[in-house]
């Protein structure tokens, strides 16, 4: 074994540029795999972070009738004494934040131009609004008593050339079916990274939302983020036998998010096959040549009666030292990128897609197992690449192989 | 005591739609400790039957028995098994693995045949020393000269005490000097261990060496030690 070993080693030694080059393809392969799944992991993990924390919530309680596609104001569709629940939600200990959300359409408009938007109204106070406190960029923040002040999203500002203390005006559907309008103030300007979000969301305070929709004292939601989101199902249920409201989970309310998820998945599966076949064929090609460059040898080992089991492996210890040197090529390029990769991010701005909420900035996100797991893969699909060549070598007759040109 | 008994046999080759007869029913016997020269121009079947001899390749037909057994329908590993036990080998090109030592290509058949790392060591430099290479123990191939290659395969096919080593064109890749002292080493080690050597040649200075004769012409032994043999 240790002679099966030293040979393959110098063998491998021989033709050291073309080794190089095999074990960097392999590497280069690693790579790219490691980059790709923890470009999905920061790109999936974040679209699923953006939505949890600025449109969903980990859990969110309405009234069983309430449809969110319509962004009903009937007080029937509403949660009633939104502040009581919302205060009996925020007392469970896995709880980190629950607050009421009322959620309107509408239609905002300067001199000349106009957009529609989402209108939230949110309790200031609440840290469940940190996103957008943390994200304001100009101005300042609500407070729960402001009547005139709004906050829009930088995409909005931009669009209709508005800047804080401007006035605008603002017309909403009402509980009734009416349309209310009024002017308001830009209190401030904020960005939370997410183009789809900002772009479409104008911000009010609760009570300031209620009193123009003619909603008094109700809300569309009680929005719950949670310390953590492995604790949603136990929230879940000790929610639902507390009343007879609906209650929904981060699953139920993304499930877009979800299945783009699943569909990334199955693509990124895809893209992994077509790089390890590449890589395969790096492997067999070299290993085939250095079957047929060496013929001759395989004769002379048969010769002195070196069985085929041997052969096959010897050529096997080949491979699998190519991919043990492609492998740690692999993760030193695949950390190397991730590294620059997170340092630059990529830039993609509002080019995500309708109805998910993804970063402008794309960031990969490493995780330990895919390491693990890409570099076992790739360390198995180089040792079986090398099994055709070496049954190649293990099946040649000594005479033929005897016969052949050195 | 009979080594190698050769009966009968035929090796038909088909070369696209043509079948050429490399050997045409030859019969042969040799003895322990003979050292033997199988001659006769190129194409005449010499290193076919070395092949035949070597459990190498499998006649078509007939029979090849070594040590009492016949080899002739032996599959591949019990083929291989027998060389590795039975066989030496020495071939007209410098036949070494180029990625190791001369102490490692005499050591390959003994690790092979599973000897301990005393017993390798003991019988690679009494060989290496038999050779005259004992100096050279850490070279590779490329650093040795094709008659020092040579010799090296020479004690390569003595490692495992053969009971015969046959040699097919020793001497072809080699110079009057190194040649003759190829021929020499193996003549002496012939008298000094007993083993046989069957060698295929057409070279009037190593057919000297040989005290016996063989002389085959199209397939066919047509001359076995100044007997001519009727076909």
């Amino acid at each position: 074994m240790n002679q099966l070993f030293k040979m393959a080693f110098r063998d491998l030694g021989r033709n050291r540029r073309r080794t190089f080059f095999s074990a960097l393809a392999v590497g280069v392969g690693l790579m790219l795999l490691i980059l790709m799944a923890s470009v999905i992991n920061g790109e999936m993990g974040g679209a699923i972070e953006s939505a949890i924390r600025l449109q969903s919530g980990h859990i969110q309680v309405r009234a069983a009738s309430y449809d969110e596609n319509k962004n009903s104001l009937k007080w029937e569709d509403l949660v009633e004494n939104p502040d009581q629940i919302a205060s009996q939600i925020a007392a469970l200990p896995q709880v980190a934040a629950a607050t009421p959300r009322l959620y309107a359409s509408g239609f905002l408009a300067t001199g000349n131009e106009s957009a529609g938007v989402s209108i939230y109204g949110i309790d200031p106070a609440s840290a469940a609004n940190d996103p957008y406190r943390v994200g304001l960029l100009k101005g300042s923040f609500l407070t729960a008593d402001d009547s005139s002040g709004l906050l829009i999203g930088q995409p909005i500002a931009a669009r209709l050339h508005l800047n804080v203390g401007d006035n605008v005006s603002l017309s909403v559907n009402t509980a009734n079916g009416n349309v209310e309008e009024q002017t308001f103030t830009v209190r401030g300007i904020y960005s939370t990274g997410t183009y789809g979000f900002d772009n479409a969301t104008v911000l009010l305070p609760l009570a300031k939302a209620q009193a123009i929709t003619q909603t008094q004292n109700h809300a569309s939601t009680i929005f719950v983020l949670l310390k953590d989101t492995s604790a949603t199902d136990s929230v879940v249920a000790a929610l639902k036998s507390s009343n007879g409201l609906k209650v929904l989970t981060w699953r139920d309310l993304n499930p877009l998010v979800l299945q783009w998820e699943s569909l990334a998945q199955s693509y990124i599966g895809l893209f992994y096959m077509i790089i390890l076949a590449i890589t395969a064929s790096v492997i067999i090609n070299t290993l085939i040549m250095s079957v047929y460059e060496r013929t001759r040898e395989i004769g002379i080992l048969s010769a002195v009666g070196m069985r085929g089991s041997r052969i096959l492996g010897l050529f096997l210890t080949e491979s699998s030292l190519l991919a043990v040197g492609g492998v740690i090529f692999g993760v030193i390029l695949g950390l190397l990128a991730v590294y620059l990769f997170n340092i630059h991010g990529f830039y993609i701005g509002n080019m995500g897609l309708s109805g998910i909420l993804v970063s402008d900035t794309i960031r990969a996100k490493p995780i330990l197992n895919d390491f693990i797991n890409l570099s076992i893969a790739t360390f198995i699909v180089t040792l079986l690449s090398g099994l055709y060549p070496a049954i190649t070598a293990s099946r040649l007759e000594p005479v033929a192989a005897l016969r052949a040109e050195k | 005591m009979e080594v190698v008994k050769v009966e009968n046999v035929t090796r038909a080759y088909q070369v696209g739609k043509v079948e050429t007869q490399a050997l045409r029913g030859v019969s042969l016997s040799i003895e322990n400790g003979e050292f033997t020269a199988l001659v006769g121009p190129s194409g005449s079947g010499k290193t076919t039957l070395l092949q035949m001899i070597g459990c190498l390749d499998q006649p078509t037909s007939g029979h090849v028995i070594i040590n009492g057994k016949d080899v002739t329908s032996l599959n591949r590993n019990q083929r291989a098994d027998m060389r590795r036990g039975t066989i030496g080998f020495i071939f007209q090109f410098f036949a070494l693995i180029p990625t190791l030592t001369a102490y490692e290509n005499v050591e390959m058949p003994l690790l092979l045949n599973g000897h301990s790392a005393k017993e390798r060591h003991d019988r690679v430099m009494e060989l290496l020393k038999a050779v005259d290479l004992e100096e050279r123990a850490n070279n590779r191939p490329d650093q040795l000269s094709g008659g020092q290659q040579q010799r090296v395969a020479v004690a390569r096919a003595l490692s495992i005490k053969p009971s015969m080593i046959l040699a097919d064109e020793p001497t072809a890749n080699l110079d009057t000097t190194n040649g003759q002292q190829v021929m020499e080493i193996m003549q002496k080690l012939n008298k000094e261990t007993g083993v046989t050597f069957i060698f295929a040649t057409h070279d009037p200075r190593v057919i000297k060496y040989a005290k016996r004769v063989v002389t085959l012409r199209d397939g066919l032994i047509v001359e076995n030690n100044g007997n001519s043999v009727k076909a």
